[in-house]
């Protein structure tokens, strides 16, 4: 909870988050054909994603994306590296 | 421009799904709408026509709801293409309606980037805007209208505000391309403008076309381009020159639409105090009906709820047709001599196409639920809370509509899949579907249970029907596996669904689309269904015996289904079944439910139900050769089963054919699925006389 701690260098998985935590996207490496797609809806660099919730079953998983809720699987989540705020 | 001149302008209308973009659409055309097809697609062409302020015609496309102008899935390539004006029988629009949440200015800007690539005429109808209000957002509608450079109007579709506003700017005698776009890299706009320069189908459209062509991902490049491989060799490249300067072709674009619509937003809207941690009415529905208690019970509940209208309320209706049916029936009958004629008539129009149309208030009902959920928001969780055990099979959430649609009917299953992006996914939902037990397979499981436990109490008989339809969906998710593995097998689908906000949905846009429904399937059972049932009669009336006087039953046996009954009876022997229920099988083709009248006919008996107690005893009665009875409770099982597995419905192969485009799929499935149902029946039947069954 220490706020503004030492900037955190290293990038973590996007489904390592835990709901109500929020990360700023870094990298996107989500394999194959729907890399564009994942960016289109609003996975790009530099914008804050916030984890809202796990489905019941644990995945998958409901981020808050430029104001609208997109969810993902967390095997996709993974290959979202995000730096935690 | 020649061939129809009486219209003033052709107008598309675009957006993403759930901007209210087909309240606008009803609202600007009424009932002057036509559903069709685009040519050699499966994707619905909606166009209406309206008059504008000045009393010009308009013709209005409604296009599907997509995120992006990037393709992924046919409904979207279909929007692409309009908008480039690549296909055939639709001219490329004079204008575009941008359809925007107003609360969500955010993302929804995005689309409209693309839109103004495109160099067409925009008008951005800017909807929801009393939700924008409600959160505590202002929109500087001159800002946003200076910063993208197009009329824009605010509107409240699901009480028509705005409508007349949006009609006026539309009837202006000319409109305008924006100057305003997203500024590229130097040098991605540099590819883009050399790129454009080999493309040169659309004058207008080519630099929009550059685009999407360098950002499209390698696994679909290959058919975009379509056979063009110095083309292929020229996209390469250009990517290779963005790579080496340290750009990503796939992402520059989307970071520069994106970082435009960042600049519009924070310059024209006005947040009202802090709203960025308040919880939203949607977050507090959401706290239950996505709980890991509360979600189930919910989700249970409303299926449940959906399932008893199916089956309880469309009763009533259901009954009425039926009367409607035979009160028709005999209305014929006394007033036209005994014939062929009069059969032809009686039982192979009015009875075949009667038998398909008696399931419509069930498919309106469905179709009704379904139009509540999907407009409330209610869809997108179903799909987010059933993903998991779907990913089991390889499938996803998306896949879970169909097949629950599929138990009511797979017709309107099959052609639900179309919002799942991935060809092959949406390929083993389709082979799948018919396995989840229609309502036409209830009366066969009605007459089957009351034959094999004719004292059991009401509960014992509702659990063999329960497990007849658990019997289907284990097949349905077995097969789906297998599929995926083998001869469909594509990388694990990705799930990316948006959870959108609730909303009240308007009833109104749902009857209608149920309204087009009834008239897409009406206009089926008439035509084809009517030439099927007309075969089939045929096929089951000659030719004729010789004798004079022929009974029903002798008529049948001499039939040319009767002839195939025997045929088959080799074939089915083993499952326990004569060449009587083979014609019977044979007849289910039709529809399955016609198994039941089938049998009447055979047995003679007259209006042969379910229910009726002179059937039942008749084929409680039927003896074999050697004097056992035909209809052991192994037999009963043996053609329950059969039924829940194989596809004998002639509409669904129809509708799998049309959806797949080619014969080749709806052929796999009658094979697979008829090979599996004789197997499993065959289990039933030898493995149970093994352990000492009758």
């Amino acid at each position: 909870m220490g706020d503004d701690a030492v900037p955190q260098s290293a990038a973590e998985p996007l489904s390592g988050l835990q709901p109500g935590q929020r990360g700023k996207v870094i990298t996107i490496e989500v394999p194959g054909s729907m890399r564009g797609r994942v960016m289109e809806m609003g996975f790009t660099a530099g914008t804050v994603i916030e984890v809202v919730r796990f489905a019941p079953m644990g995945d998958p998983i409901e981020f808050k994306v430029r104001g609208a809720h997109i969810s993902l699987r967390k095997a996709e989540a993974a290959g979202i590296r995000v730096q935690r705020i | 421009m020649a061939e129809a001149p009486q219209i003033f302008r052709r107008i598309a209308i675009a957006g993403n799904p759930n901007t209210g973009k087909s309240t606008i659409f009803n609202a600007l055309t009424g009932m002057r709408q036509k559903v069709g097809n685009y040519p050699g697609v499966t994707v619905e062409k909606k166009t209406g026509r309206f008059f504008g302020s000045h009393g010009e015609t308009m013709e209005l496309l409604d296009l599907p709801g997509s995120y992006s102008l990037q393709v992924r899935s046919p409904d979207e390539a279909v929007s692409r293409d309009v908008l480039l004006g690549r296909v055939p029988d639709t001219p490329r629009p004079d204008a575009i309606i941008a359809v925007l949440d107003a609360s969500n200015l955010d993302r929804h800007l995005y689309l409209v980037a693309q839109f103004l690539e495109l160099d067409i005429p925009v008008i951005v109808a800017l909807n929801m805007v009393d939700v924008a209000e409600q959160r505590g957002l202002t929109i500087d509608l001159l800002a946003l209208k200076n910063s993208l450079g197009v009329p824009v109007i605010p509107m409240v579709a699901s009480r028509g505000q705005g409508l007349i506003e949006l009609k006026q700017a539309l009837s202006r005698a000319t409109l305008h391309v924006s100057e305003c776009k997203a500024q590229l890299p130097i040098v991605l706009e540099r590819e883009v403008s050399a790129l454009s320069r080999i493309l040169k189908c659309h004058a207008g459209s080519v630099r929009s076309e550059a685009m999407l062509l360098l950002s499209i991902e390698d696994e679909r490049l290959a058919a975009e381009v379509n056979g063009n491989p110095s083309l292929l060799t020229e996209i390469h490249a250009a990517r290779e020159r963005l790579k080496l300067s340290g750009l990503d072709p796939i992402a520059a674009p989307v970071d520069a639409r994106y970082a435009w619509v960042s600049e519009v937003c924070a310059s024209v809207i006005h947040r009202r105090g802090e709203d960025s941690h308040g919880l939203t009415f949607t977050d507090h529905v959401d706290q239950i009906l996505t709980h890991k208690l509360w979600g189930w019970l919910a989700f249970v509940t409303m299926m449940a709820l959906m399932f008893v209208c199916i089956f309880v309320v469309a009763k009533w209706p259901m009954d009425w047709i039926d009367g409607a049916k035979d009160w028709l029936a005999n209305l014929v009958r006394s007033h036209m001599a005994d014939g062929d004629f009069r059969s032809l008539v009686v039982d192979g129009v009015i009875g075949g196409v009667g038998n398909v149309v008696i399931f419509l208030p069930q498919i309106l009902i469905l179709f009704f639920f379904l139009g509540l959920l999907e407009d409330s928001g209610y869809m997108a969780r179903a799909a987010f809370i059933m993903d998991r055990m779907m990913s089991r099979v390889g499938l996803h959430g998306k896949s879970f509509v169909p097949l629950l649609s599929s138990f009511a009917c797979a017709i309107p299953g099959i052609m639900a899949t179309r919002t799942i992006e991935n060809r092959n996914d949406r390929f083993v939902t389709i082979l799948v579907a018919p396995l989840m037990s229609c309502s036409a397979r209830l009366p066969v499981y009605a007459i089957m249970i009351a034959l094999l436990m004719p004292a059991s109490s009401v509960w014992a008989k509702a659990g063999v029907m329960l497990c007849m339809y658990l019997l289907g969906v284990a097949a349905a998710f077995v097969m789906a596996g297998l599929f995926k593995k083998t001869i469909l097998r594509s990388e694990t689908p990705m799930l990316l669904l948006e959870l959108p906000p609730y909303r009240a949905p308007v009833v109104r846009g749902i009857v209608q689309r149920m309204w087009e429904r009834a008239v897409v399937f009406l206009r089926r059972a008439g035509t084809v269904i009517l030439a099927l049932s007309v075969i089939l009669w045929a096929l089951l009336n000659y030719p004729k015996p010789a004798t004079p006087n022929p009974t029903r039953a002798d008529v049948l046996a001499h039939s040319a289904a009767g002839r195939f009954g025997h045929a088959i009876e080799p074939v089915i022997a083993p499952l326990g079944y004569d060449w009587k229920i083979g014609i019977g099988l044979v007849a289910s083709f039709a529809a399955r439910e016609v198994f039941v009248s089938t049998m009447g006919q055979i047995y003679n008996i007259e209006d042969a139900k379910a229910d009726n107690e002179d059937l039942r005893s008749r084929m409680r009665d039927e003896r074999r050769a050697d004097g056992t009875p035909i209809f052991t409770p192994l037999t009963c099982l043996s053609i329950m089963v059969f039924f829940v597995l194989a596809m004998q419905c002639l509409s669904t192969v129809a509708i799998v054919r049309r959806e797949t485009n080619s014969w080749r799929w709806p052929l796999f499935q009658i094979a697979y699925m008829n090979a599996l149902a004789w197997v499993a029946a065959f289990i039933v039947y030898q493995g149970g006389h093994l352990l000492g069954f009758r």
